[in-house]
C-alpha cells in the first residue's frame, strides 16, 4: 500500500493492519487537550463515566486560555473546574495563569507535540500541529472525555488533498497569505473532512510560524487537519525547545510517492499580495489593495494563528517609530508566557506601547468576543485572527477583517486597510 | 429553515459559552442569525439548512443547545465534520440529504426513519432516500452516544 503521511500517522495509531479513506477506526491518541470553554463538558461526560483515573496524566492536557484571566464571575467558576480536575486526577500538563498561554501556541513552543504524534483537541485549531508533521484534528467534549479516560477517539479516516506552492513569495507575504489565498480558491467547506497536506518549493523554505498560522487555518476550508512534512526546520524548531519533556524527536514521516489524493492544486504564488479577508467569511478574501479605502476603528495582532514572536517582531519593525491613528485602537496579544517576555526583551512590547497601542497577557480574549476588545455596534476591526463570522468579535452588527500581521500593523497606523509598503 | 454556512458562533454566540447550564444554553440557540428562535420551537421541531451547517468552532454547545431546545433532527445538504461528530456523540440525529434540504419547505411535517433510510415529506407526498448510518456511528447511536458506546466496550 501506498499512503499518505496521514495514512501512515492513523495507522500506526490503530490495531489495524492497513488503512483507507472512509475507513472508521480506533486510534490510541498521543495527547489530548481542553480549555477553559470544552474541558467543563468533557469533565461532566468523564465523571458520568466514575472513571478512577485518567488513561495517562502526562498526556492530557489542560489550558484555560480563552476566557482567562478570567472575565467574569461565570469565567471564573469554569477555569476552576479545570484546576480542581487537575489536582484530583493529577493532571501533569495543567497551566494555570502566568505559566500559560494560548493552547495552540503553548503546546509546540513546550515541546509536548512532536511529528509523527496523534493529536485531538476540544478545539477547533488543534489542526495547528499539522505544522510538526504530527496528525492533529479537533473534536467536541465527549470526544475529550472519551479520550481522557481511555486514550482512543473515534475517526474516519480522511481522503487528503494536496496543495502545492510554486514560485518566490514577495516582500510582507507569508503563510497567512497563502492560506487565505488558498481558502478563497476552495471556499470555507472545499476540504470538508480532507486532510489538506501542503508542498512545493514555498513550503520547504516557508518557516514554522508560518506553517503553523496555515495549518491553524486548514478548519476554516472544513479541513479535518493541515499537515506539512517534517524536514530539517522542524527539526530545527524541536531541537531548539530546550524544556522538551521527551527527549526523543517524534517520527519524520513522508508521504509515499503515488499515494492517492482526491485533489492536487498548484499555485504560482509569485505575484501574490498580501490577502486580506472581508466580513463575514475566511473565504472572502481579496488582495490588500482592494481593501485600501476601508476605515478600521481596532487593529487585533495575536491569537494561535498570528501570535508567535516572529508575528510581532513583523508588526513592530512596521510600527518602530510611528504612531497608531487617533481615531484607531492597536490591542496586541502574544501568544504565550514565552512570547510576551522575547517581546519585552527585543524591545517589540516598548515599540507597540509608544506607538499606542496596549500589550496585554496572553488570552484568545478578542479573537472569539470573549473579552479584552469587544467591538461595539458598527465597529470595524482588522485582525490577524482566523474567523470573521457575524458578530465573532462582539456586537452582530460589526465587521472583522482579516490579514497578516504587517498589512495589520500598517493599517493601525494609516487608520484604514493598508499595504505595509505605504507605512514602511 | 436555514441557509448555508450557518456557524457555531451564530447557533451559540461565545458570550455564553461560560456556561455548562444546558437550559441556559438552549434559551441563546440560534441567537447569531436568528434571535427568539428558541421560543418558538416545540418538541419533535426540525431544522432544515445548505451546505457546510455548523461551521467554526468545535464547541459542542451548539449541538446541545439545539437538542435542548427541543428540536429532535438536523438536516442539511451537508455538515461540517466538527459539529457532525459532536451531534452523533451526544446522540441528536443528524442527516445529510442534498435532495430532502433542497426540496423541504418551512412547515413541512416530516416522518423520518433513519433504519430504513427514509425521509417521508407528509405535507408535499414526497419522500427522500437516505443514507443509512454506517456500522461503526450507528453502534454510538444506539448506545445513546458515544458515553454509552465507551461504557459497553469497558464491559
Amino acid at each position: 500500500m501506498r499512503y499518505t503521511i496521514t495514512e501512515k500517522i492513523l495507522l500506526r495509531h490503530t490495531r489495524e493492519r492497513e488503512i483507507h479513506p472512509g475507513k472508521f477506526v480506533n486510534a490510541a491518541v498521543d495527547l489530548c487537550l481542553g480549555n477553559d470553554i470544552t474541558a467543563p463538558f468533557a469533565i461532566e461526560e468523564f465523571e458520568k463515566l466514575n472513571a478512577k483515573k485518567v488513561f495517562d496524566r502526562r498526556k492530557v492536557v489542560l489550558v484555560p486560555d480563552h476566557f482567562t484571566p478570567s472575565k467574569d464571575l461565570k469565567s471564573a467558576n469554569q477555569a476552576k473546574r479545570l484546576a480542581d480536575f487537575a489536582a484530583r486526577y493529577g493532571i501533569v500538563n495543567y497551566f494555570e495563569v502566568g505559566r500559560a498561554g494560548i493552547e495552540h501556541v503553548l503546546l509546540p513552543e513546550l515541546g509536548l507535540v512532536l511529528p509523527g504524534d496523534l493529536v485531538i483537541g476540544a478545539d477547533s485549531h488543534t489542526c495547528t500541529y499539522g505544522a510538526l508533521g504530527a496528525f492533529s484534528t479537533g473534536v467536541g467534549s465527549t470526544d475529550l472525555a472519551r479520550a481522557m479516560a481511555t486514550g482512543e477517539c473515534w475517526f474516519k479516516v480522511p481522503e487528503s488533498m494536496k496543495f502545492v506552492y510554486h514560485g518566490r513569495l514577495k516582500k510582507w507575504v507569508g503563510g497567512k497569505d497563502l492560506i487565505l489565498h488558498t481558502i478563497r480558491d476552495i471556499g470555507v467547506d472545499g476540504a470538508l473532512y480532507k486532510a489538506m497536506e501542503f508542498c512545493g518549493e514555498i513550503i520547504e523554505r516557508l518557516p514554522m510560524d508560518d506553517r503553523f498560522a496555515m495549518a491553524n487555518m486548514a478548519i476554516e476550508a472544513g479541513g479535518k487537519s493541515g499537515i506539512f512534512q517534517p524536514d530539517a526546520l522542524t527539526l530545527r524548531f524541536i531541537k531548539e525547545i530546550r524544556t522538551r519533556p521527551r527527549k526523543r524527536i517524534g517520527q519524520f514521516l513522508k508521504s509515499d510517492p503515488g499515494s492517492v489524493y482526491s485533489q492536487v492544486r498548484e499555485y504560482d504564488v509569485s505575484k501574490l499580495e498580501p490577502q486580506v479577508a472581508l466580513p463575514h467569511l475566511p473565504s472572502n478574501v481579496v488582495p490588500v489593495g482592494k481593501a485600501k479605502s476601508i476605515s478600521i476603528d481596532q487593529v487585533v495582532i495575536g491569537s494561535c494563528t498570528n501570535g508567535r514572536i516572529s508575528d510581532l517582531r513583523l508588526a513592530a519593525k512596521i510600527l518602530k517609530n510611528k504612531k497608531v491613528k487617533s481615531s484607531t485602537r492597536l490591542i496586541v496579544i502574544p501568544g504565550t508566557q514565552k512570547v510576551y517576555l522575547q517581546a519585552v526583551e527585543e524591545g517589540l512590547a516598548k515599540v507597540f506601547v509608544e506607538a499606542g497601542g496596549v500589550f496585554l497577557t496572553p488570552t484568545c480574549g478578542p479573537c472569539l468576543g470573549g473579552h479584552c476588545g469587544i467591538l461595539a455596534e458598527g465597529e470595524r476591526a482588522l485582525a490577524t485572527t482566523n474567523r470573521n463570522f457575524v458578530g465573532r468579535m462582539g456586537h452582530l452588527k460589526s465587521e472583522v477583517y482579516l490579514s497578516n500581521p504587517a498589512v495589520a500593523a500598517a493599517s493601525a497606523v494609516k487608520g484604514r486597510i493598508a499595504h505595509p509598503d505605504e507605512v514602511v | 429553515m436555514f441557509g448555508d454556512d450557518v456557524n457555531t458562533d451564530e447557533i451559540i454566540p461565545a458570550q455564553y459559552l461560560n456556561t455548562t447550564d444546558r437550559s441556559e444554553l438552549a434559551r441563546h440557540c440560534m441567537e447569531g442569525i436568528r434571535k427568539g428562535f428558541s421560543e418558538h420551537t416545540q418538541r419533535g421541531d426540525i431544522i432544515v439548512a445548505g451546505k457546510n451547517f455548523g461551521c467554526g468552532s468545535s464547541r459542542e454547545h451548539a449541538p446541545i443547545a439545539i437538542a435542548t431546545c427541543g428540536i429532535s433532527c438536523v438536516i442539511a445538504k451537508s455538515f461540517a465534520r466538527i459539529f457532525f461528530r459532536n451531534s452523533i456523540n451526544i446522540g441528536l440525529p443528524i442527516i445529510e440529504s442534498p435532495e430532502a434540504a433542497g426540496k423541504i419547505r418551512q412547515g413541512d411535517h416530516l416522518a423520518i426513519d433513519t433504519g430504513k433510510g427514509l425521509i417521508r415529506n407528509i405535507t408535499r407526498k414526497e419522500s427522500y432516500a437516505i443514507e443509512k448510518y454506517p456500522p461503526f456511528m450507528l453502534k454510538i447511536i444506539t448506545s445513546g452516544g458515544l458515553m454509552g458506546y465507551t461504557k459497553k466496550r469497558k464491559r
